[in-house]
């Protein structure tokens, strides 16, 4: 009967060319507009670890001794030196990793190019295996070199394509400010969005996140040897007190690195909550912290909405497209309308000559699932278009932006089912035609 | 012409009427709030940023030794000054549309009781306040006893020259001038008031704190060093600063020039604001397609009523109706149901602007939108049913005989 039906479709289609062309521009109009959006909210807002992230957890303690008067009691974004350190050094975690970005002067010493900016990521070996980082040459340091304060550095694959056309460096030296380092590692290209362990203070950002999906640093040293490496160009996030002239930034009274452990069950998630509970009382106990009982765990998905990391202008982009989706809609069921009711002769004749109503509705619905489809090929490529023209945008994801397998089968699957839906009402009508009413203005 | 037939007429088709209506309803929501949000976007980009954009271009260093800074400071500015057309070369911390270099939070007592807000200090040599073109409207320049060491991030105490937006945020209604205010151990006096002074970037807050900003006159030295700003003739400015990026490469070969952040302040304010231009242009491209497939929903539907009622149209212009009459018929069949559109459009255009007030921080939808967007769907309508309409004119007398 199918096959009946979709012929009976094609012909009713054919017969009216110009409704059929305004119903399917609308569909993949409205389709197109709404996928274009969808498919950038959906690179942006997807989980940057899947199968991994609900094993990582952010822990923040509040190192600030100013009574806050209008302290909404939520710790600083990042943490004091000190108490990095101190919960890093514990190793209570199954893995755990300290970071923090800065920037310094880079040189290759066996390469003739001029000196240039580079970011630097300061963290420790765990920091690949916990995240999953894919190495191209070579491998991470060792636990050991986080001790020793190696001079080591792993470098991404953009800097080792700039530097070394994309060879092998595993080896070579790089002169970072005024320290020659050695090269351990080689990173695969990687390119998470957001780039995670680097989002802090969406909550300040008034909604203009988009620095969030910037491309991973170009080096990787351990913390310990990354500190005395670029001695003076770390930045704090923040400070409660402003810091004395000249006083490194690990004594300061600033917030500047961040933490990141991995717990591989619910019962070591609460262990660990305990433990940076009993070091925030520890601290207090000390004399070094003052609000004690201000200490968190978010997970990493918990961390990221909660500095809602998805842009809002990306955001209201996808609310508008829906809206202009569903009148694209309501559209199509004004001309399905219109297309069925004009077919209400031949249908009077199917219903006299034994069609059941079901059999009718069937037929209509049909149609409209085919009108879905075309509209669906016609949005698919006005997707394409829109995607193309994200990327011309001046973002920082718009090297992201792409159209993946679950985006393409959205597209079709949205099409077709946004016109059944909008074929409803009007096939419902077409099936209560009264077949004696038609059968005498024939 | 008579409204009841056309009443009577769209009573047999209420479920086509009904959606025409809901779509334009839905149109006009959109339609209203886009135009609003383009509006609100576009007028952030016409901000004053109080400085001569025009004439001016700043060199951004990065990657020296900050004990050398002093020295780095007289290399740059002597050798800069040599370029020809350079009228002036000055060391800042910071300027509009740039990076952020000194933002803090400021109190207006020196307990740090009473929180100020959060703003940015223009840190700068005695050059900088003539070369950025400041206007002042209150108190007075700084002059050269004003311009002070600086051993720590801020001078210990300094006479600024604030923003009028400032100073109307910190004491609303008062004079400013003689005012005081603290950053911790920081002391600051308000000595003058310009007209416009805008920071690198607005902050926590959104695009009503961008003015908050405070020019601070201090000596050069370690803590302010590697940004300078240069002024020239807006006509010599491109070339003025190509040759000052080519320069430093001679004069201070032991920096990294920022070729990101070193532009002139026309190109920075271009990308500063090219997100809300992108914006600006989707949202134009959102309200075209919207306008076109609502037209395009229009002539589908008024085609199919011409179509079934032809006979209907015959039998009129047989018994003695205009073609004039016939045009004007469908034209207020038009008109009606974009009217009941409109009107649920209206209430939904404002529910709608309510969602934006509470998620996106939208300032509320001004009523004179209404009527426009009202203006533009019935002219919309208009547009859109006269080519179905002039078709239906067009219908003979001679149909109704046929077939009959």
């Amino acid at each position: 009967m199918f096959g009946y039906y979709f012929d009976l479709a094609i012909r009713s289609l054919k017969r009216n060319k110009v409704l059929t062309a305004l119903m399917v521009l609308a569909i993949a109009v409205g389709i197109g507009a709404s996928m274009t959006t969808l498919t950038v909210m959906h690179l942006l807002s997807g989980d940057p670890l899947p199968g991994k992230s609900a094993t990582l957890f952010y822990p923040q303690v509040d190192p600030s001794t100013s009574p806050d008067p209008d302290h909404d009691h939520q710790p600083f974004d990042v943490l004091d030196y000190r108490s990095a350190m101190e919960l890093w050094g514990a190793h209570r975690a199954d893995r755990q990793t300290l970071v923090t970005s800065s920037s310094l002067r880079l040189t290759a010493p066996e390469v003739n190019l001029p000196p240039l900016m580079a970011t630097m990521l300061s963290t420790t070996a765990d920091f690949f295996p916990m995240f999953d980082v894919p190495f191209e040459y070579g491998g991470s340091w060792h636990a050991q070199d986080d001790e020793k304060r190696t001079r080591v550095a792993v470098i991404s694959a953009d800097l080792n394509r700039r530097l070394f056309g994309g060879a092998n460096s595993v080896g070579r030296t790089l002169r970072l400010k005024n320290s020659d380092v050695r090269i351990v590692g080689v990173l695969a290209s990687w390119r998470p969005s957001p780039l995670f362990y680097e989002v802090a203070g969406g909550r300040f950002a008034s909604g203009e996140t988009a620095d969030f999906y910037a491309k991973p640093e170009d080096v990787y040293m351990p913390f310990a040897s990354s500190l005395e490496v670029n001695d003076g160009g770390f930045q704090p996030f923040t400070c409660w007190h402003v810091p004395d002239a000249g006083a490194k930034l690990q004594n300061s009274p600033c917030v500047w690195v961040a933490l990141w452990v991995q717990l591989g069950s619910a019962v070591k998630v609460s262990d660990y909550r305990r433990f940076i509970a009993d070091y925030a009382a520890q601290q207090k106990a000390l004399g070094r912290f003052v609000h004690a009982d201000n200490t968190r765990l978010p997970s990493m998905m918990e961390w990221l909405d909660f500095n809602q990391v998805v842009p809002s202008d990306v955001r209201l982009q996808t609310w508008l497209a829906f809206a202009f989706l569903l009148i694209c809609l309501f559209n199509t069921i004004g001309l399905l309308l219109a297309k069925f009711m004009r077919r209400a002769g031949e249908i009077g004749v199917r219903r006299a000559l034994g069609a059941t109503r079901r059999a009718v509705l069937a037929q209509c619905m049909v149609e409209a699932g085919l009108i879905g489809l075309l509209g669906g090929i016609g949005g698919w490529l006005l997707t394409m278009i829109g995607l193309w023209l994200v990327r011309r945008q001046p973002l920082v994801y718009a090297d992201l932006v792409h159209l993946d397998a679950v985006m393409f089968l959205t597209i079709f699957v949205l099409a077709v089912l946004a016109s059944m839906v909008a074929g409803l009402l009007p096939a419902l009508r077409a099936s209560r035609i009264a077949p004696g009413l038609q059968l005498k203005t024939l | 012409m008579q409204i009841k037939p056309v009443f009577v007429a769209l009573r047999r088709h209420r479920l086509a009427t009904l959606l025409i209506a809901l779509e334009i309803a839905l149109a006009c929501a959109v339609l209203c709030n886009a135009c609003f949000l383009i509006v609100t976007r576009v007028q952030q980009t016409r901000l004053d940023s109080g400085v001569d954009e025009a004439a001016l271009a700043t060199i951004k260093l990065t990657g020296y030794d900050s004990a050398n800074a002093i020295d780095l400071n007289a290399r740059i500015v002597s050798g800069l000054r040599t370029i020809p057309g350079m009228q002036a070369v000055s060391v800042i911390n910071a300027v509009p549309f740039g990076d952020h270099m000194s933002t803090a939070g400021i109190t207006l007592d020196a307990a740090g009781q009473h929180f100020g807000g959060v703003i940015d200090f223009y840190l700068a040599d005695p050059v900088a306040f003539k070369a950025l073109g400041l206007q002042l409207v209150a108190g007075r320049a700084p002059q050269a006893g004003d311009y002070q060491p600086m051993t720590a991030f801020l001078p210990n105490s300094a006479d600024v020259v604030i923003s009028r937006s400032l100073a109307e945020h910190l004491w609303p209604g008062a004079d400013p001038l003689g005012k005081e205010f603290w950053c911790e151990k920081f002391h600051f006096r308000v000595a003058g008031v310009v007209a416009h002074l805008a920071r690198p970037s607005a902050g926590e807050g959104g695009p009503g704190t961008i003015e908050w900003a405070a020019f601070t006159p201090v000596q050069p030295g370690p803590n302010l060093a590697g940004v300078y700003l240069l002024r020239a003739d807006p006509r010599d400015l491109p070339r003025v600063l190509r040759d000052a990026r080519a320069a430093i490469a001679k004069i201070a070969p032991d920096t990294v020039l920022d070729s990101q952040a070193s532009q002139t302040i026309s190109e920075l304010r271009l990308r500063y604001f090219r997100q809300d231009r992108a914006m600006a242009g989707m949202l134009i491209g959102v309200i075209v397609a919207l306008l076109l497939v609502t037209a395009l929903g229009i002539v589908g539907l008024a085609s199919f009523w011409v179509q079934q009622r032809r006979k209907q149209i015959g039998i009129r212009r047989a018994i003695g109706a205009t073609r004039g009459d016939i045009l004007h018929y469908f034209q207020t069949e038009n008109f009606l149901i974009v009217t009941l559109g409109i009107v649920l459009g209206m209430l939904l255009a404002y529910a709608l602007n309510l969602l934006l007030m509470t998620r996106y921080e939208l300032p509320r939808l001004p009523l004179y939108y209404l009527p426009i967007g009202a203006l533009a769907l019935w002219l919309l309508g208009q547009l859109a049913v006269l080519g179905p309409a002039l078709r239906a004119a067009a219908v003979p007398p001679v149909v109704a005989t046929r077939s009959v």
